[in-house]
């Protein structure tokens, strides 16, 4: 009967991680004098869910530490404990290290052991703090029982082959309907026959089937069965319509994510279903614009109706494109969501106040960079924290408010989405940042632009934290943030006032799959070039082009620019080699900028950018391939590597 | 004839895995994520055995057995209720909603086929 439970865990460990971070958002802005008892409900619901499943699928790291803080929230709900700030850190706490060791499970890595041992050890001197050794009790109790079959019948159990009708029939029946005030009920069940007994150490067991046939109405009912305390609204139970429980309402944050996300009409989808939607979609792009071409040379009216149906079916496929793409859209929120807790743990720790300001996390991008963009944003704000915003006393003495702000904030931009990071805190110390490069030993002039010298702090090994804290100053965070950022397709940019503050923000491109291009001509060959990346392009004057050993560069805009002959990089016989008769585009890309010598512009489209690496190794300059309307294959140009790779120190020697 | 089950429970890795345990075992699974659901499903059809969570948002198990135990087709269906504290306190009130018996959370999917079988033959 072994069904693989395996393919289960994947949708577990979604379900926690959300159980943990609803679990996480209610501990926030819980009112600690007068915590709302739905919230409180939610908080333990989503503990116990965590709990139960984990048990059901073998994570028993989870389970004990869940158990126990499903005791404490017991109480707390009970109102038998009062919650104080030093209790919710513990909570807070006790999330931090179930999330640890979910990602543990989830990875296959070594579990956090010592702090999940550390975790009940502190949640378990809070309970009996409150002196319950009843509490205690139970708790042995369950794991006596779970040691056992795990079930039991609250009567002798009807024979296998009739259903309920022979229990009626039974004497026993009556027995223990006379029984069944409320407290002999636990007895009954014990004094039944042995056979009960033995069950009842099984894991499951059975009661008697106490509602006879004719027993229908709700005051009968009442009196056999009593009322439980603990349900948040009691239900009024008349025979055939039921009140459901909806106190939570008004707070879509108690549900439970997926059910909300349920009531609200959405559904899970596996991404690799809508990677493969996206790609399809690329497919139908690409043969509706072959259908445009051939449309194009087919004449009379067959043609001009051909021509509106093709038209028609172009609208169509572009609405279909943009739909898919956004399904993969998930608001940055996503992302976002995670820093209140992070500004309010680092900003306790470093005993600075901080004010956390998100704006725009309706803002929506691509599922991918949910996740890639975590770590840089982390390390941002931390920084604005640790280094940024200054103790209470020194804003205090420079005539700020005590408490400093840090914005969030996500917008988009055309086809860019820019997010940003930006405190009102001490600004970049553009001294010591060009100390620190002379120290080690970068390039730079004393006539730099502010710009220029933000950027330095991207070098690896550059902090100027006086003292390395433990948090950000180890100098090896802004270079990884950048690469992060890069290999994502953005780009991050600094601006910033000293005394007053600096914003970092993000550039990052709308979608991945679909590029705006220019497509230009090498001999025989296609490239496509991203619009983004491109500055203009023109054809040169003789005393534009110069030469400097065996390589021409240009004289464009006061400065020398790296020349790349394309079919020189792309090894394309046939094209053009006098740069005159030639078209320089110039691209940048970050804070390199080069000329492009191509043979010709073709025009402006969206293609949709293949990926060559399952088939090919990785080119440089080369991000991927499309397919023209006419068939042929296009080579599109990635500018960053090729910018990179091109011998841009041919620059600097020039300039220096 | 294949038995009917109704499987409730608010977390949807507890569901697939019943369900995929119970569909490999032969019989037909309806899922419910919480008393409302199972609810109403119930007024849409008949089942032959109800397994039900009890802590569940909008309407939790003992709720949910109650509100059955209400209706006439479901007086007398085996009503199973999952229970991770498995103190008299809990059975009592199992016992007092009507429930036909009570299993203990976390279970094993053998544990689970070995209720059904004792209840449905």
């Amino acid at each position: 009967m072994s069904i693989d439970v395996e393919q289960f865990h994947g949708v577990f460990f979604d379900e926690s991680e959300e159980h943990l971070q609803a679990m996480e958002d209610l501990l926030m802005t819980i009112d600690v004098d007068a915590p709302d008892i739905e919230e409180l409900n939610s908080i333990f619901r989503a503990a116990h869910s965590i709990k139960g499943g984990s048990g059901i699928f073998g994570f028993d790291r989870l389970t004990g530490l869940t158990h126990i803080m499903e005791t404490l929230l017991d109480k707390a709900r009970n109102q038998s404990i009062e919650l104080d700030t030093a209790i919710v850190d513990l909570f807070l706490e006790t999330v931090d290290i179930l999330k640890a060791t979910l990602t543990a499970y989830r990875e296959q890595q070594p579990l956090p052991e010592a702090e999940i041992a550390a975790g009940i050890a502190q949640l378990e001197a809070t309970l009996s703090a409150f002196d319950n050794a009843p509490k205690a009790d139970s708790v042995q109790n369950q794991d006596a029982i779970e040691e056992d079959d795990g079930f039991g019948f609250f009567d002798d159990l009807p024979e296998p082959d009739s259903t309920s009708e022979t229990v009626e029939a039974s004497a026993d029946t009556d027995d223990l309907f006379g029984d069944l005030a409320f407290g002999a009920e636990a007895q009954s069940a014990e004094r039944a026959a042995p056979q009960a007994t033995t069950e009842e150490e099984d894991g499951f067991g059975f009661f008697d089937d106490i509602v006879t046939p004719d027993v229908n109405n709700s005051p009968q009912s009442d009196e056999a069965f009593g009322f439980f305390e603990e349900l948040p609204e009691p239900p009024k139970t008349p025979v055939a319509s039921v009140t459901p429980i909806q106190t939570a309402a008004k707070k879509p944050a108690t549900t439970n994510n997926s059910s909300a996300a349920r009531e609200s009409g959405s559904i899970r989808v596996d991404t690799a279903k809508i990677d493969g939607m996206v790609n399809l979609v690329g497919e139908l792009v690409i043969t509706q614009s072959m259908l445009s071409m051939i449309g194009r040379d087919i004449e009379g009216q067959s043609g001009e109706m051909l021509q509106a149906a093709i038209d028609e079916l172009q609208r169509n496929t572009r609405e279909i494109q943009e739909s898919v793409m956004s399904m993969r859209m998930l608001p940055v929120n996503m992302t976002f969501n995670r820093f209140p807790r992070v500004v309010r743990d680092l900003s306790q720790k470093l005993g600075k106040q901080v004010k956390l300001v998100i704006e725009g996390g309706a803002t929506e991008i691509d599922k991918s960079l949910i996740e890639k963009l975590v770590d840089p944003l982390t390390h941002l704000v931390r920084n604005s924290i640790d280094h940024g915003i200054e103790s209470p006393q020194t804003r205090a003495e420079a005539g700020k408010p005590e408490s400093g702000t840090v914005i969030l904030s996500a917008q988009q931009k055309g086809s860019s989405i820019i997010i940003s990071i930006s405190d009102d805190g001490a600004g970049l110390n553009r001294e010591r940042i060009m100390d620190k490069a002379v120290q080690n030993g970068l390039p730079v002039s004393l006539d730099m632009p502010d710009s220029d010298v933000w950027q330095l702090i991207f070098q690896p090994g550059f902090s100027t934290a006086a003292e390395v804290t433990d948090v950000s100053g180890r100098g090896v965070g802004m270079d990884v943030v950048r690469r992060n950022i890069e290999s994502i397709g953005g780009r991050i940019e600094i601006e910033s006032n000293l005394g007053k503050g600096s914003s970092f923000s993000i550039h990052l491109p709308l979608t991945l799959a679909i590029v705006d291009g220019m497509c230009v001509t090498v001999g025989e060959q296609i490239f496509v070039m991203p619009l983004l990346n491109i500055i203009e392009s023109f054809q040169p004057k003789p005393e534009q082009i110069q030469t400097i050993g065996n390589d021409n560069v240009l004289w464009i805009r006061d400065e020398y620019w790296p020349l790349v002959p394309l079919h020189q990089m792309m090894q394309v016989d046939d094209a053009i080699a006098e740069p005159t008769e030639s078209i320089i585009v110039l691209l940048e890309s970050g804070k390199n900028r080069f000329g492009v010598q191509v043979d010709a512009l073709m025009g402006q489209q969206q293609v949709v950018i293949k990926s060559l690496e399952k088939h090919y190794k990785k080119v440089a300059g080369v991000a991927g391939a499309t397919i023209m309307g006419d068939g042929k294959v296009a080579l599109i140009i990635d500018v960053d590597s090729m910018a990179q790779s091109c011998q841009l120190t041919i620059k600097h020697e020039v300039c220096a | 004839m294949s038995k009917n089950i109704l499987v409730v429970d608010d977390s949807v890795s507890i569901r697939q895995m019943v369900e995929a345990t119970l569909k490999a075992a032969q019989f037909n699974v309806t899922l419910a994520e919480d008393g409302q659901d199972a609810l109403d499903k119930c007024s849409r059809g008949q089942f032959d055995f109800v397994l039900t969570d009890q802590n569940m948002p909008r309407m939790d198990g003992l709720s949910l057995i109650k509100a059955l135990r209400g209706k006439a087709q479901f007086s007398k269906t085996p009503i199973v209720v999952l229970t991770t504290e498995s103190s008299d306190d809990m059975k009592q009130k199992g016992k007092a909603a009507g429930a036909t018996g009570w299993m203990v959370k976390p279970f094993s999917p053998d544990v689970l086929l070995n209720v059904l079988k004792r209840v449905l033959g």
